[in-house]
């Protein structure tokens, strides 16, 4: 699935992730932590293809090379990115975002399909049908936000999707919804992989990770079991040198 | 000898026109008159740059058996891709080039053209008009744009030809929008096409004129007049699309004015054309009036779209919405300019003003000029003005949910748009969104 091996990314000669390697395999959930400005973000971009980011080494999905291809071409080899500020895009509604992501990447599959990921999606996402006629992230509360990524999440059905703070900003409810549709989302796609970046313990109540990292200052400093995450709570990111 | 005009305009020339379409003395004596008043009058220097327009080499007039003698091999091959582009049928492509002479909507036409005479519309060319109701277009032809409005409306005033006229008899409520098109023939997309829109009082009407395919023009000179009047508790909608080939100045004057509580709203999309001066006006002359413009203007590579709206308050309780966009690309120009003018005595009167441009790149230019002349106190008025680009973040947005480069700026330019084409026919709305797709080739890179 996703392979990275010494993979660094730099803004403009800056390096902020160095040297990265991992492997996260078919239908595994990796949870990446650690403290603000690390790197996880820019680590998450890079890997979508954000024009800002230069990267050097390797990343493949399923042994296809992803650094030479713009982000619309990685979509297309099944990566995602749920984005921890998405854009607004004035005028395009959800729905039409939707469609045309959904027709892009699956050009053979009937609207008929679409329909019903969608519907599946706005009941666990707990969105009313009027809310597809908004123009997309404009004038979303956080939590509105973060919900419409995890629609666009079940519409797409990514082979691998990044989450980058999906669980920040939400209220109680709004996680609970958010965690649970997660938890769905690994039933109805048993395949796709996750990686989620991620600064709480809270979002893990609701998906058990496979396999933990913590990111500080651009290194990989620490891999192990969810158990990693409790010593995080504990002793914080000090514990990591 | 053919039966064509010469080039460049004088009196013999405009007294021919006359002739050719049997007009009663008094449209001559009117022409005639239009003519010195177009020669006294300078060229406009304050908009868009007119020095390179050059009346000595324009015919003023084809007759249209002339205009169908062109050839569809002569139809520029990039307006033949946008045809394709556009998913247009090939009898409407030989249309819109100017090519062949019917569209087959004559039998659609037909039906309706019934439903309208059994209610006392009148939808009909201008040269019918004159002759045929000749009390009506007298009464109220060059009344609200009288020759010596401008140079280019005295030039039309001497020169016109086709267009439509259409009135709506007291409270009659037309549903379904009169389209030019339907009616096509080769003058009514002529170069001076005029036209005259009655609406008695509470009547109702949708008018809409022109479509998103280029219109191919040998000629380069397009001036159009537009004139409406909308009585008491009257509503007229006037929606023009225009995609002219980039070698016609476009300059037309469009106004309206609306009286006791009528409304009035020009939605109009400019694309294509060298030079395309417009700014569609209404005169909101009886209490309670009110008035709306929504306008798009693209400007792609050697265009100068110089468009936006006027507006003039004249009366108590009167209301103004005027949505300006525009999307500058490929080094084109696009300008907002308007004019908000409240007269002394329009208490309570509302306004409010957006425009809003889009650069699509460095080389390209976005200007306003607005202009607000208030000269009563008691009033609401409210102006934004916005000039954006389209942000790497959204297109990287868009584009890491799979769309391309091209689709994602079309789907950006199209949701900025989204107000004016949510305001269009269905049919037109998805044409427009199509135009925009295949403009946006080649535009990103």
């Amino acid at each position: 699935m996703l392979f990275l091996d010494n993979f660094s990314v730099f803004i403009d000669d800056v390096s902020i992730v160095q040297a990265v390697s991992l492997n996260l395999d078919k239908g595994q959930m990796h949870v990446c932590m650690g403290p603000n400005g690390s790197g996880k973000s820019s680590l998450a971009y890079a890997l979508a293809g954000h024009p800002r980011y230069k990267t050097k080494g390797t990343a493949q999905l399923n042994g296809n090379n992803l650094l030479d291809l713009s982000p619309d071409k990685r979509a297309k080899l099944g990566l995602f990115l749920s984005m921890q500020h998405p854009q607004e895009v004035p005028g395009v509604t959800v729905r039409m975002l939707l469609k045309e992501a959904f027709c892009a990447l699956y050009p053979e599959q009937s609207l008929k399909v679409f329909e019903e990921r969608l519907k599946v999606a706005l009941e666990l996402l707990q969105f009313e049908p009027l809310f597809l006629a908004r123009s997309i992230n404009e004038g979303f509360s956080g939590g509105e936000k973060k919900r419409c990524e995890m629609v666009q999440l079940f519409v797409l059905q990514p082979k691998l999707a990044i989450l980058d703070e999906i669980d920040s900003g939400l209220d109680v409810d709004a996680l609970k919804c958010v965690g649970e549709a997660l938890h769905q989302f690994k039933k109805i796609c048993p395949e796709s992989s996750l990686l989620l970046i991620t600064h709480y313990q809270r979002i893990l109540k609701y998906v058990e990770p496979d396999v933990v990292h913590v990111l500080k200052g651009g290194k990989l400093v620490a891999s192990g079991t969810a158990h990693l995450v409790h010593s995080i709570q504990e002793r914080g990111y000090d514990q990591f040198s | 000898m053919t039966n064509s005009l010469k080039k460049g305009l004088n009196k013999n020339i405009v007294a021919e026109i006359s002739q050719k379409k049997n007009e009663p003395q008094w449209m001559l004596d009117f022409r005639l008159k239009a003519l010195e008043t177009f020669e006294r009058k300078p060229m406009p220097t304050w908009g868009a740059d007119l020095s390179h327009l050059d009346h000595t080499d324009i015919y003023y007039y084809v007759k249209p058996v002339e205009k169908q003698s062109r050839e569809w091999k002569d139809v520029p091959d990039s307006i033949k891709k946008t045809f394709d582009a556009l998913g247009i049928i090939e009898a409407e492509q030989t249309m819109l080039a100017g090519v062949g002479a019917q569209f087959e909507s004559e039998v659609v036409y037909k039906s309706l053209k019934k439903e309208w005479a059994d209610q006392g519309v009148i939808f009909c060319d201008m040269d019918s008009a004159v002759k045929e109701h000749s009390e009506l277009v007298k009464k109220y032809f060059s009344t609200i744009i009288p020759p010596g409005d401008n140079k280019f409306a005295a030039l039309n005033s001497a020169v016109w030809s086709g267009g439509s006229f259409v009135y709506i008899p007291k409270g009659v409520r037309v549903e379904m929008p009169l389209q030019a098109y339907f009616r096509i023939d080769q003058e009514s997309m002529g170069q001076f096409e005029r036209t005259l829109i009655i609406a008695e009082p509470g009547s109702y009407v949708h008018y809409v004129e022109g479509c998103s395919a280029p219109v191919y023009q040998s000629s380069s000179l397009h001036s159009a007049v537009v004139e409406i009047v909308a009585l008491e508790d009257a509503h007229v909608r006037y929606t023009t699309i225009q995609n002219w080939s980039s070698n016609v100045y476009n300059l037309v004057t469009k106004r309206a004015v609306a009286h006791k509580n009528a409304t009035v709203e020009w939605i109009d999309g400019n694309f294509g054309s060298k030079v395309t001066m417009k700014y569609p006006c209404i005169i909101l002359k009886g209490e309670g009036a009110k008035g709306q413009v929504i306008s798009i203007a693209v400007a792609g590579k050697d265009q100068h779209q110089d468009a936006g709206a006027k507006i003039i308050h004249c009366a108590p309780r009167t209301s103004s919405n005027i949505v300006s966009k525009s999307i500058s690309k490929n080094g084109g120009i696009a300008s907002y300019r308007g004019l908000l003018k409240i007269l002394k005595g329009a208490t309570g009167a509302k306004s409010r003003v957006q425009c809003d441009a889009l650069l699509l790149d460095e080389l390209s230019r976005s200007d306003t000029y607005p202009t607000v002349d208030c000269k009563e106190e008691q009033v609401d008025i409210g102006h934004e003005a916005s000039v954006g680009k389209v942000s790497e973040e959204q297109l990287f947005y868009l584009m890491s949910r799979g769309l391309s480069a091209q689709e994602a700026s079309a789907m950006i330019v199209n949701g900025f748009i989204d107000v004016f084409v949510k305001e269009l026919p269905m049919e037109y709305a998805v044409e427009i969104n199509r135009l925009i797709a295949h403009e946006m080739e080649g535009s990103i890179g």
